[in-house]
């Protein structure tokens, strides 16, 4: 990697390659558009591109009309009596499909709407409370509207049937400030809805009065639906040029002007009459004391609106969003990356093709009113992707702001608060934003608060200021469960945004590669215990990223003390020294660092790469390596006992291999060895000169020795045509075997001796339980006991054996990956652990056969060609560091913990995740921040030895509000899961299913006797955790700790691997899969991926309720997916998408959807392709029938629903309500 | 009347010993090289693992000693008859027989697990016991020596 030409520093050189995708092409687009803010910029393209302006054209009548689709909801649900979940589903069902006639005052109607689980009574809704509702943020938010203003309630009315499904979740899920209290109302409306502003409507338009309301709204969601439009618009579409990103921010500088409207005041050359409008009313609105602020606030609240806002917001951040269609979906992208900062594609073979930047439909916002849904389905087409969904962008987004350098704060979106940037910064950005090309406005906004701590402590007090007028945060907002019938979102859960000021927001590391599961940390251990949360971090290290900034430099500049890199959250307390984030120790700059190679300017320590960055990686110097880097090297040992031949794989496996052959990642040093095992270990001689492979037969397996130990591992491409001609015959070699005998140990044990010298990846193939040598196993299933309530046994390894040769295998570097392809019991617990202590990873294929059970074949095939082309790391250590007074004590996933901060990795591969558990150990009190910092450090196959370092940054709070304010649900049941793994393990499963529960009913329990101090009868949850109970109970139905229903032991163990190892994003669609209405996708909020248009339909909740019988459904369980046809399902569908003439004749077993030319057959596929771009497993679609046999497998995973072994949720709810009320 | 506890001060002390060594074997394990760049060096990787394991031995090799040694003494007690002294053994006693009976899985192997030891809270509750056992086990040698003497001394 050599650095960039000309540049005139030799010690420090940042490597400037060129980017791919979307964001090159983003900025570059942007860059011309020129600056020229102002409010015709906003709308000049919205109108052009999107058909916004027609769907506010519509009369407000037609708004109700549209009925169908989405009114379906709410129709269904008044007409559900209570116990309805509790039958048969078709009764649900076929009620359903006779009440969907909807008259228009449904929609209209939100007490009706929103009956609850039967015996609610409609709920008062009053403005300004909204404690007591359980309405969602929009649609209790539309209420004080309708109230507020009569000719506005048409318009709501319009779109409270879908907020209803989505609003409260949507802004629940990001975390945004709630409906309670008066504050809140503003940004309600502003998280729910984007805030645009439409001056070009007609006067006589009911948006009219918008106009000047909306300006002030920092809108969160809508941000990234534009994203993509902006997206979209810059690659596919170029003429409406987006603005460049400085747009943005000025546009978020002058709503936080807004919320901090006294101090902006000093410098604001404001021109416009509406701004000045928004300023008193959100300051009133903003002030809880004000007895005028709800009726303000009122006001505020038209700005609901469509979330079609104007591609200019959204192409502003391009660069963020650009990361998440595409399928190697990246992390979201600062802004500042996209042009100027040192980037490279990390992506290595086989990623590369997926690495393409996606693009957004350009007209995505055709806010039609067909089907009415187009707002939740706009939502769920940012959310729903595949691919590790981005941060839920922090950046407020920009109210269209009229006139450009609008000099104003940078305040938090929300209300209770932290540092916000100076205002004599503020000035200084501003400007500088307004009117420069992407890349150094960012950099010149970044920058300030790195640099001058001493302005950060003013300023931080200054957000104190700010913290004591604001009010109760939306995630605080107090959810009754037992009343809140569609607690599911209809678009999925994004990571809660820490309570930052906005540039550590930005400048914080991507949820997808670090997570806690409390964004707001606690800042004592008794506080922590009050709440009765897990603190954990969730860590998916080595991720494909599309974007990463590389660092080659002589001196990688650390803290001298603790190590830390640096990073951005260090602060300079001069231009010579530095102060750690972690330890607070004062370091020197040293003199290299001084010069910038992006600026080429001198004594700008805080403008280079590293500072700007919270994930970076550097190449390591020679003092990080005392030996050469290793090679990549591969040893693949195969089972080919009789079993094994039976079930077919080795051809898929030699096909497979053959195919990636050159796609192994490696450099010319690739070494490749071939071993197979029956009774007898056979050896392959592949040495250069031979004429063709020799097989070399060991039968002493007791104490086996290498034949010829130098010619075994051959460098790849120097022995090519004997390794193809080897893999050409190996599948022919032992079909007449009559060896029905395994030595899978004294195969390993022969394969650690031949690894020992290099390091690097075993990849074992298993088709029987182990039957001879060393390792032996016994079968130790009792199939009677499978679907036991009671005690599950052996769930632990029955031999020490595997372990213990892991952590051999581990000290020499080697990691060993095992395929499971087995029909019977074949004790993965014990055959785990050979995975589990060296780093490497567990494929599980039960009931392999390459003719019986073709779907498992193709699975096994398309996972090979993930797994041999995939980026490695070599002798990787992760070291985990947190700020002083916090620390690790647990660790989960596959690897070999060093010493008590350090893992030990062999390999690391990018599927791999991590969990670890922390505890406070000394008071936070002194610090308002805290820091977490992984490094990475391996060897990458072409021989680099790199480090990448994430930094993630949160807040300290001092009151159990806010901790709950900041949990982060989905973080918090997978770090749940992950000790629940252990202690099923350690203890017993019975015990881990009463942990799990009492980790809900201990939880909510403290939040009711703490934080809201209102009498309810119901089961109050704070809006951050709503979801809680209903994952908690997703998790008791998962195969790992179901009781009650069949369960085959290796099925169950092999679940737990995977909660262990699996990185977030992918385990939360094991715990809780999504469901989808497939039988009617349309383009409205679809998303452009590499010239694909992907349909975004609603998330539904997984109850049979929702199955209606004229429908089909697919649901997304991570490793699987299943197509449900009703019966009655539409031919058209079963037509152009299945391919058969009606539901009759289609198939039982059905694994593929054919490539028909219709409109609706490309769009699902689109969809389903777009499902399985970057999963690490490739899921295997089952379409089901309805009445098939198969049907059980799907509704398994209806977890709402009753079980006879389990409860649903409202049982649930009503237990856990029960056990607190104890 | 007390006649059993002089002879058993020995074995005692012995096992009060092991125990010392325990904790010293978790002070070795805790020990960590400050230096990553050293840590993170593949070829440390060995060694690590290799004390980790030495390490892991030694505690397993000792705990059988020590808890045999404490039973026995139970049961000298026992017969000796010295109801306070035993009733202040039976917690312990019950404790060794938890821990040792009580092996997570199917696994044979005791505690002390060297994938498992290196994980912070494993570590410092081995510690903790260790440290806790020294004492009660330091104290009750004093004890049993007061007993013995004050035994001699009025006989």
């Amino acid at each position: 990697m050599s650095a960039p030409a000309g540049s005139p520093h030799p010690a420090a050189s940042s490597r400037i390659p060129p980017k791919l995708g979307g964001a090159a092409a983003a900025s570059g687009a942007a860059a011309p558009a020129g600056p020229g803010p102002g409010p015709h910029q906003q709308n000049g393209p919205a109108q052009n591109q999107m058909q916004v302006p027609s769907g506010y054209g519509l009369p407000p009548q037609s708004y109700i009309a549209p009925s169908g689709h989405y009114s379906q909801g709410p129709g269904k649900m008044t007409s559900l009596p209570l116990d309805s979940q509790c039958d048969d589903y078709y009764s649900g069902l076929y009620r359903v499909a006779t009440q969907n006639v909807v008259t228009p005052n449904t929609a209209s109607q939100q007490p009706g709407a929103q009956q609850m689980y039967g015996s609610v009574p409609p709920a008062p809704h009053v403005v300004g409370s909204t404690l007591g509702s359980f309405q969602g943020a929009g649609s209790s938010a539309s209420h004080l509207h309708t109230s507020a203003s009569q000719p506005y309630s048409s318009f709501v009315n319009r779109y409270n049937s879908p907020a209803m499904y989505s609003a409260n979740s949507s802004v629940a899920a990001q975390g945004f400030p709630s409906t309670c209290g008066h504050y809140a109302l503003s940004t309600v409306s502003n998280a729910a809805y984007p805030s645009v502003s439409y001056p070009s409507l007609p006067a006589g338009d009911p948006y009219g009065q918008q106009m000047f309301t909306s300006q002030n709204a920092p809108t969160v969601r809508p941000v990234r639906e534009n994203s993509f439009s902006g997206q979209s618009t810059a690659i596919s579409h170029p003429s409406p040029l987006p603005p460049p990103p400085s747009q943005q921010y000025h546009q978020q500088q002058s709503l936080s002007g807004y919320n901090t409207f006294a101090w902006s005041a000093s410098g604001l050359p404001s021109t416009q009459d509406n701004l000045i409008q928004n300023h008193t009313s959100l300051a009133t609105a903003n002030n809880p004391t004000n007895p005028v602020a709800d009726t303000l606030s009122c006001s505020v609240m038209q700005n609901v609106q469509p979330p079609k806002s104007s591609p200019v917001v959204s192409a502003v951040l391009s660069g963020a969003s650009s990361t998440r269609t595409p399928p190697a979906a990246g992390r979201p992208v600062e802004p500042l990356a996209s042009v100027a900062r040192p980037s490279e594609l990390l992506q290595q073979k086989g990623v590369d093709s997926s690495s393409t930047t996606s693009s957004a439909s350009p007209m995505p916002n055709s806010y039609d009113a067909l089907e009415g849904g187009s707002y939740p389905d706009m939502l769920s087409s940012s959310a729903s992707s595949p691919a590790p969904d981005p941060a839920p962008e922090p950046d407020p987004a920009p109210a269209p702001a009229p006139a450009a350098p609008q000099p104003s704060k940078m305040a938090k979106p929300f209300g209770y608060g932290y540092p916000t940037l100076q205002p004599g910064y503020q000035n200084a950005t501003a400007p500088l934003n307004s009117g420069v090309p992407p890349s150094s406005p960012m950099y010149s906004g970044f920058q300030q608060y790195a640099q001058y701590p001493g302005m950060n402590q003013l300023s931080s007090s200054l957000g104190g200021l700010n913290l004591q007028s604001s009010s109760q945060p939306e995630s605080l907002r107090p959810v009754n469960l037992t009343q809140e019938r569609n607690i599911l979102p209809m678009t999925p859960v994004w990571a809660p945004v820490p309570n930052l000021n906005l540039d550590l927001k930005k400048l914080n590391c991507s949820p997808d590669s670090f997570r806690c599961t409390l964004t707001n940390i606690p800042q004592t251990q008794a506080l922590l215990n009050k709440a009765k949360l897990p603190l954990g971090l969730l860590l998916h290290p080595f991720r494909d990223l599309t974007q990463l900034p590389v660092i080659t430099s002589n001196t990688i500049v650390r803290c001298r003390s603790c190590r830390t890199y640096i990073n951005p959250f260090v602060s300079f307390i001069d231009q010579r020294r530095w102060k750690c984030n972690l330890c607070y120790r004062v370091n020197d700059v040293p003199e290299e660092f001084m010069y910038n190679p992006l600026t080429r300017s001198y004594g700008e320590p805080h403008k280079r790469p590293e500072v700007q960055n919270s994930t970076v990686e550097f190449i390591a110097s020679s003092d990080y390596m005392l030996r050469p880097p290793q090679p990549a090297v591969y040893l693949f040992v195969l089972d080919v006992s009789h079993n094994a031949v039976e079930a077919g794989y080795l051809t898929i496996l030699c096909q497979s291999l053959l195919e990636n052959l050159d796609k192994l990642p490696g450099d010319s040093r690739t070494r490749i060895g071939f071993m197979t095992f029956d009774s007898t270990i056979h050896f392959y001689n592949l040495q250069e000169g031979l004429s063709q492979p020799q097989m070399l037969i060991v039968s002493d397996i007791d104490d086996v020795f290498l034949p010829t130990p130098d010619s075994l591992l051959v460098n790849l491409y120097e022995s090519k045509e004997l390794i193809k001609d080897l893999l050409n015959a190996l599948p022919n070699m032992f079909t007449d075997t009559r060896e029905t005998h395994s030595a899978l140990g004294p195969a390993l044990q022969a394969a650690f001796k031949l690894m020992s010298p290099t390091g690097g990846r075993v990849s074992v193939f298993q088709t029987q339980l182990p039957s001879l040598g060393a390792g032996l196993l016994q079968s130790r299933e009792d199939p009677n006991q499978r679907s036991s309530t009671k005690v599950v046994q052996h769930l632990g390894p029955a031999t020490d054996f595997y372990k213990k040769l892991a952590l051999d295998c581990s000290g020499q570097q080697t990691a060993v990956d095992l395929f499971l392809l087995s029909s019977q019991y074949s004790d993965l617990a014990s055959l785990a652990c050979m995975s589990k202590y060296s780093a490497g990873c567990i494929y599980y294929y039960p009931s392999f056969h390459y003719t019986h059970n073709p779907s498992q074949a193709e699975k096994l095939q398309k996972d090979l060609k993930r797994y041999l082309t995939r980026k490695i790391g070599f002798e990787a250590v992760m070291r985990i560091r947190c700020t002083k007074g916090l620390s690790m004590h647990t660790f989960h996933g596959n690897f070999f913990v060093r010493s008590t901060d350090l893992l030990s990795l062999a390999n690391i591969n990018p599927d791999a995740g991590f969990a670890v558990q922390l505890s406070i150990e000394e008071s936070l009190t002194d610090t308002s921040l805290v820091c977490f910092q992984t490094a990475l450090l391996y060897t990458s196959s072409k021989g680099e030895r790199r480090i990448r370092v994430h930094t993630l940054c949160l807040p300290v709070v001092s009151s159990l509000a806010d901790v709950y304010a900041g949990a982060d649900v989905q973080a918090s049941i997978c770090l749940l899961a992950n000790m629940a793994v252990d202690r099923s393990i350690s203890s017993s499963l019975s015990d881990a299913r009463d942990a799990l529960v009492n980790a809900v009913v201990d939880s909510l329990s403290a939040y009711g006797s703490t934080v809201s101090n209102l009498q309810h009868s119901g089961l109050i949850a704070p809006s951050s955790l709503k979801l809680f109970p209903l994952y908690v109970l997703a998790l008791l139905k998962q195969k790992a700790f179901r009781t009650g229903t069949s369960t085959r032991l290796d099925d169950r163990v092999y679940a737990m691997c995977q909660i262990k190892c699996q990185p977030l994003v992918h385990l939360m669609k094991m715990i809780h899969p999504n469901l989808y209405r497939v039988d009617r996708l349309t383009d409205e909020g679809a998303i452009h991926v590499n010239d694909r248009v992907v349909p975004q339909p609603p998330l539904q909740k997984l109850s049979a309720e929702k199955l209606t019988r004229d429908g089909a459904f697919l649901m997304d369980c991570g490793s699987v997916f299943y197509i449900w046809i009703g019966k009655s399902c539409d031919n058209n569908f079963i037509e152009d998408v299945l391919g058969y003439p009606n539901f009759a004749s289609i198939p039982q077993k059905m694994t593929h959807l054919p490539e028909l030319d219709t409109l609706s057959s490309e769009r699902a596929r689109s969809f389903i392709t777009w499902l399985r771009d970057n999963r690490p497993l490739n899921p295997i679609l089952h379409v089901v029938k309805d009445e098939s046999p198969a049907k059980t497998e799907f509704f398994q995973h209806l977890i709402e629903d009753r079980t006879e072994a389990a409860f649903s949720y409202y049982e649930f709810l009503l237990h856990v309500q029960q056990q607190i009320c104890k | 009347m007390n006649i059993s506890i002089h002879p058993c001060s020995w074995p005692y002390s012995t096992s009060a010993c092991s125990l010392q060594l325990t904790i010293i074997a978790f002070d070795e394990l805790r020990t960590d090289f400050k230096n990553p760049i050293d840590q993170c060096n593949p070829v440390h990787a060995r060694e690590r693992l290799r004390n980790i394991e030495r390490i892991c031995f030694l505690l397993r090799k000792l705990v059988l000693p020590e808890y045999s040694i404490h039973s026995l003494f139970c049961i000298m007690f026992l017969c000796a008859q010295e109801w306070l002294t035993l009733g202040l053994n039976v917690p312990l006693l019950f404790y060794h027989f938890w821990r040792y009976f009580h092996c997570p899985a199917d696994s044979s192997e005791l505690a002390y697990d060297p994938p498992v030891v290196m994980n912070a809270d494993t570590l410092s509750y081995c510690q903790k016991e260790a440290w806790c056992k020294l004492a009660f086990y330091l104290l009750s040698f004093f004890y049993y020596l007061y007993c013995m003497i004050y035994t001699l001394v009025s006989s």
